[in-house]
C-alpha cells in the first residue's frame, strides 16, 4: 500500500507539471508533447484504479491516435510558433473563473474524502481483468446502449461534416 | 510486489534487450546476405569468416563517425527522437510467452517463467504501444529542420494511423478465435490448429499491415530515395542514425515475434507434431526453439518482399489501406464471430467455415482491387 501512495504522489506531480508545461510552453509542438505525457500518466492512474482494459484504451485512442492527428495538423501548417499576446480576449478571465470552480470542487471533495473512499472499489480486484472486460462489454450493449450509440452517431456526423467540407474545396478549384 | 520479484523482472527484461541487441546486428547480416542471394552476388564477406564479423565493424564504425546537429534544428527534440523511436520496439514484446509454463525452471529458489509479463490485456499493450510508436519518426522528422525529413516523417503518421486500423481489427479476430486477450491463453488455444490456419486472411492482412507500420518494403514511403533523399533520417548521422536504424530492424523482430505468437502458435509445436516426442507437452524446453525457427522463417519472408516487390505509390497506399484492408478486415471480424457462435452453439465442426469464409471475403477483396486500383484507373486520372 505504501508502494501504491508513493507512486500515486510521484504520477500526480507528473501530471500537474505536464499540464503545466501544456499551458506555459509557447511552442505548440511541445505542448502536444505534454499532452500525451498527460494522457500517458492518466493512463497509469488507471492502472492503479484497477482498470487496465480502461487504461490501454486511453494510450491507444488519445495518447495514440488522437494526438498523433494534432501533431500532423500542427506539423503540416507549420503553426508550432504561437502568436504573442492574445487571440481571444475574454478567454482568460473566463479560463479564471473556470479553474477557480474546479479548485472548490476539488477542495470540496478533499474534504468529503472519507464518504468518497467508501464508495470506491477494491483495486485488488485488477488480476481477473479479462472478466472486467466481460463485464463492461455487457454493460456496454445493454445498460448503457442508448449514450453509446448516440456517441457513435455524433462521431458519424463528424465525419461526414469533414468528408463534405475537403469534397467541397475539390470542386471549386476544378 | 517484493524487492525479488523486481529483480527478476530487470534480470529478464535486460536478457531480453540485449538479445534484441544481438538479433539487430545478426539481422542486418542476415538481410545483406539474402539480399545478395536474392540478387546473384556475394553479400558481406570479408570481416571474419562468411562475414561473420561485419555488424561489429559497422557498429565500430557508426560510434566513431562525427556527432552531427543542423543548425536550426530542434536540439532536445532532434536528440530524443532517437531513443522515442527505440523504446517502444524494445518493451513491445514484453507480454510475449516463449515457452510454456512447464519449462519454467528453478533459480535461486525462484521459479522463472518464460515470459517478461503476464497481462491479462496483452494483446491491448502491443496495441497501444504500436500506436505510441509513430512519435519517434514524426519527432525525428519535424525536429531536423529539414523539408524532405519533414514531410517524411508526415507520411510515416499517416501511413501508420492508416494501417493500425486494419492491424487491430486483425487482432480482434485472433481475440474472438482464442476467447482471451492474455498472450498465453492465445497461444494455448492454437494447440488443435494455428490461427494462421483458421484466419489465412486474417494473417495476411497481419503481415501486410506490420511491414506498413514498421515501414519496411514495399512500404518504405517514409525513406523514399528518389522523393525524399533519405526522408525522415536524412539529417541523422553515426550512433543516432544507428539507434533509428536500430529500432527498425528490431521492430522486424518484435512483429515477427509477435506474429508467431498470435498466428503459428508461438512456441507451440506445429499441430501435426502434438502427439509426438517433439510436442511441447512433451519435451517442454523446444518451446523457444520453436519461437525462435518461426522467427526466423518469417523475417525471411520480410526480406524476401523487400527483394522482390516495388515501392507502391503513395496515393495507391492510402487507397489500399482505406478502400480494401479496412474493410476487409471489418468482413473478417464479423465473419469470425459468426463461425466461433455458430461452432459453439450447434456444431463444433462449423468452426472450418470460417477458414472459408475468410477465403471467400480475401477473393471478393481482390476483385475488387482490381476494380479499383488497377494501374489504368489511375493512368487516365
Amino acid at each position: 500500500m505504501d508502494f501504491t501512495l508513493l507512486l500515486f504522489f510521484l504520477l500526480a506531480a507528473t501530471a500537474v507539471a505536464t499540464a503545466l508545461g501544456l499551458l506555459l510552453s509557447r511552442n505548440a509542438v511541445y505542448a502536444a508533447l505534454f499532452l500525451v505525457l498527460n494522457f500517458a500518466t492518466v493512463a497509469v492512474f488507471y492502472l492503479l484504479l484497477g482498470a487496465p482494459f480502461v487504461a490501454m484504451t486511453q494510450v491507444t485512442v488519445y495518447a495514440g491516435a488522437i494526438m498523433v492527428l494534432f501533431l500532423f495538423v500542427i506539423m503540416l501548417l507549420g503553426a508550432e510558433k504561437l502568436p504573442k499576446g492574445e487571440a481571444l480576449p475574454w478567454q482568460r478571465p473566463l479560463a479564471i473563473g473556470a479553474a477557480v470552480i474546479l479548485f472548490a470542487e476539488a477542495v470540496y471533495l478533499l474534504v468529503q474524502r472519507v464518504r468518497l473512499t467508501a464508495a470506491l472499489p477494491d483495486p485488488g480486484t485488477w488480476e481477473n481483468s479479462m472478466e472486467s472486460l466481460r463485464q463492461m462489454a455487457g454493460m456496454l450493449f445493454t445498460d448503457y446502449l442508448l449514450p453509446f450509440e448516440v456517441t457513435s452517431l455524433l462521431l458519424l456526423v463528424a465525419m461526414i461534416g469533414a468528408i463534405v467540407l475537403t469534397k467541397g474545396e475539390r470542386a471549386v478549384r476544378s | 510486489m517484493t524487492l525479488a520479484n523486481v529483480i527478476e523482472w530487470l534480470v529478464k527484461g535486460l536478457v531480453w534487450v540485449l538479445i534484441l541487441l544481438g538479433g539487430f546486428a545478426y539481422l542486418t547480416y542476415y538481410e545483406r546476405r539474402a539480399l545478395a542471394r536474392i540478387q546473384v552476388r556475394v553479400g558481406p564477406n570479408r570481416a571474419g569468416p562468411w562475414g561473420l564479423l561485419q555488424p561489429i565493424a559497422d557498429a565500430i564504425k557508426l560510434i566513431f563517425k562525427e556527432e552531427f546537429m543542423p543548425a536550426r534544428a530542434d536540439k532536445l527534440l532532434f536528440t530524443l527522437a532517437p531513443i522515442i523511436t527505440l523504446t517502444p520496439a524494445l518493451v513491445i514484446t514484453a507480454v510475449v510467452p516463449f515457452g510454456p509454463e512447464s519449462a519454467s525452471f528453478q533459480l535461486f529458489g525462484r521459479t522463472i517463467t518464460w515470459y517478461i509479463a503476464d497481462l491479462n490485456v496483452g494483446v491491448l499493450y502491443i496495441m497501444s504501444i504500436a500506436s505510441i510508436a509513430v512519435y519517434g519518426i514524426v519527432l525525428a522528422g519535424w525536429s531536423s529542420n529539414n523539408k524532405y525529413a519533414t514531410l517524411g516523417g508526415l507520411r510515416s503518421t499517416a501511413q501508420m494511423l492508416s494501417y493500425e486500423l486494419a492491424l487491430g481489427l486483425s487482432f480482434i479476430a485472433v481475440i474472438v478465435l482464442a476467447n482471451s486477450t492474455r498472450l498465453l491463453d492465445i497461444v494455448e488455444a492454437q494447440k488443435g490448429m494455428w490461427f494462421a490456419v483458421l484466419q489465412p486472411v486474417g494473417f495476411v492482412i497481419f503481415l501486410i499491415a506490420t511491414l506498413a507500420e514498421v515501414n519496411r518494403a514495399p512500404f518504405d514511403m517514409p525513406e523514399a530515395e528518389q522523393e525524399l533523399a533519405a526522408g525522415y533520417h536524412s539529417e541523422y548521422g553515426g550512433m543516432k542514425f544507428a539507434l533509428l536504424f536500430m529500432a527498425e530492424y528490431d521492430k522486424m523482430i518484435a512483429i515477427c515475434t509477435i506474429a508467431a505468437s498470435l498466428f503459428l502458435g508461438g512456441y507451440r509445436e506445429p499441430w501435426f507434431l502434438r502427439d509426438t516426442v517433439l510436442g511441447v507437452d512433451q519435451t517442454p524446453w523446444l518451446g523457444p526453439l520453436y519461437v525462435f525457427i518461426k522467427v526466423f522463417i518469417l523475417l525471411f519472408g520480410m526480406i524476401w518482399v523487400r527483394a522482390t516487390w516495388p515501392r507502391i505509390r503513395y496515393d495507391r497506399l492510402m487507397a489500399f489501406g482505406w478502400k480494401i484492408l479496412l474493410p476487409l478486415s471489418l468482413a473478417l471480424v464479423f465473419l469470425t464471430s459468426i463461425g466461433m457462435l455458430l461452432a459453439e452453439q450447434v456444431n463444433p465442426l462449423y468452426q472450418w467455415g470460417i477458414p472459408l469464409a475468410s477465403l471467400a471475403a480475401g477473393f471478393i477483396a481482390i476483385l475488387g482491387m482490381y476494380q479499383t486500383l488497377r494501374r489504368k484507373e489511375y493512368a487516365r486520372a
